[in-house]
């Protein structure tokens, strides 16, 4: 973990061994819930959303033994707070297979809160073109929903106050451990 | 890398990083990719007035921010000097006043005075793109380029770029230049001394007067226009003994590399600075940096434009 203040209290809410865990069980439930494996797509959201995404698409393939297509949507073009920012984050090249028609598009985030990331996601996803459906799945829903936004698949449900924030930190993309930390102000 | 982009305007490369740069190539990357979709529009700069203000005549410049702007959803209104109250005696300040009265929040300028942006950016509130400004700068040319030669050769640092002709009142050059050094690149100038003088060398580039010399060791040579309107005859031989000397001619392109890049910023003087074959060639990318002008400046215009005011 990076340096706290120390006013901030970190609380581990899952190790490496629970996300795995979860990430797996989300894998079964999109076969269950997907007849059709082909036509899926994950289409994660930069940056942790895109190493969740992959290691769903390795779990189906190594319980399936079928390959599914993954991607990336980056959101920053889509977001609906441009031109209220004192400073603007890097964006990042938008991935999908194309044409998008008659599949499945399946966004993978680390955490869920308002849903705005998630309304640009769709946004974006449907400048590909028009896809069968879209669904969700998230490693932490933290709740405070601002939009009507729901998760198809979650790994953990975790009620929190707005003022507490949620650090997922991945291997891949933090070069750290993995974990999901609760860090009250 | 730094991972934010803080500034309101654009006005040159010689006050940007290196990692400023580099935050403009890889959100480039960005909407680049955006021109593959079905949808080529994204609504990141929607409700935004883009002002293109040209003072100077340019097509492609202006139509290249102007269809960026498009893409990006803004709305875009194009005002020529011609059409302009300047030629009323309207000075810049008071017509640039009156257009962030209409609320214009992204002003794009091309004008003949070096430091005109600057001066605008100073006292508006809405962003400012240089789009050329006198012999000064034109940040978005250099950085196409940039973004041209990191596009296909993977990297800047370490090459050697030529930059060949008219250099002394080239504010493509000077951009380039700039951009060039700062991401670690070796630049040879190279043209007549009338139009390629030592004093370059202070910026910390090397000059030469003998194309001979430099196109056989050359990874990426761009070829600035003769600004043949522009020319007086002091600085200038005349247009045959030019080409004798520094035209890429057919036969001088056989000592490029292989994998050398011909550049080119366009309009062409077919048969001037390079001839037709050319320009058409294997080695040419000059049709890419035209599609690359444009994600360049979506980028620029989401960055600047999508900053807090």
């Amino acid at each position: 973990m990076k340096p706290k203040q120390n006013s901030a209290a970190s609380v581990p809410i899952m190790d490496a061994e629970a996300i795995r865990r979860a990430l797996r069980r989300i894998a079964h439930e999109i076969i269950e819930g997907n007849p059709k494996l082909e036509s899926i797509v994950l289409a994660g959201i930069p940056s942790r959303g895109v190493e969740i995404a992959r290691r769903i698409g390795t779990f189906i393939s190594e319980i399936e033994k079928a390959q599914v297509e993954t991607g990336v949507i980056d959101v920053a073009m889509h977001r609906d707070d441009v031109g209220t920012r004192k400073e603007l984050p890097v964006v990042r090249a938008s991935k999908l297979p194309v044409p998008l028609e008659d599949r499945t598009v399946i966004i993978v985030d680390d955490v869920l809160y308002t849903g705005r990331t998630v309304r640009a996601a769709m946004d974006a996803i449907n400048s590909f073109g028009r896809p069968a459906r879209i669904q969700l799945a998230v490693l932490i829903d933290r709740g405070h929903r601002e939009l009507p936004i729901r998760p198809d698949y979650v790994g953990k449900n975790l009620p929190t106050a707005t003022r507490e924030q949620i650090q997922v930190r991945l291997q891949e993309s933090d070069d750290e451990p993995d974990g999901v930390y609760l860090e009250k102000q | 890398m730094t991972s934010r982009w803080t500034r309101k305007d654009l006005l040159g490369l010689r006050e940007l990083s290196a990692d400023e740069i580099n935050f403009v190539l890889e959100t480039t990357d960005a909407f680049k990719q955006v021109g593959t979709r079905e949808i080529k529009k994204v609504p990141a700069l929607r409700g935004k007035t883009l002002v293109n203000f040209f003072v100077e005549p340019s097509t492609r410049t202006r139509t290249s921010f102007e269809l960026a702007a498009f893409r990006l959803s803004a709305d875009v209104i194009n005002i020529a000097a011609t059409t302009s109250s300047l030629t009323k005696g309207e000075t810049l300040k008071d017509t640039a006043r009156n257009l962030e009265a209409l609320h214009a929040d992204i002003i794009v300028l091309r004008h003949s005075s070096a430091g005109a942006s600057q001066f605008l950016a100073n006292r508006l509130k809405a962003s400012v793109i240089n789009a050329g400004d006198g012999a000064h700068e034109h940040p978005t040319q250099a950085l196409l380029d940039l973004y041209t030669i990191r596009e296909r050769r993977g990297k800047i640092a370490g090459l050697h770029v030529a930059i060949i002709g008219d250099i002394l009142f080239s504010r493509v050059a000077r951009s380039n230049i700039f951009g060039l050094l700062k991401l670690g690149a070796r630049v040879t100038l190279v043209g007549p001394s009338t139009l390629v003088p030592r004093e370059f060398e202070k910026l910390g580039v090397e000059v030469s007067h003998k194309i001979e010399d430099i196109l056989p060791n050359a990874d990426v040579v761009n070829l600035l226009r003769i600004q043949h309107e522009r020319q007086r005859r002091e600085y200038f031989p005349g247009l045959g003994e030019y080409i004798r000397l520094f035209g890429l001619t057919k036969q001088r392109a056989k000592l490029l590399k292989p994998e050398c890049l011909i550049m080119h910023p366009g309009p062409i003087n077919r048969g001037v600075e390079i001839d037709s074959e050319i320009a058409d060639g294997l080695q040419s990318v000059i049709l890419d940096q035209v599609t690359n002008g444009l994600a360049v400046r979506m980028a620029v215009l989401y960055l600047c434009g999508g900053i807090a005011s």
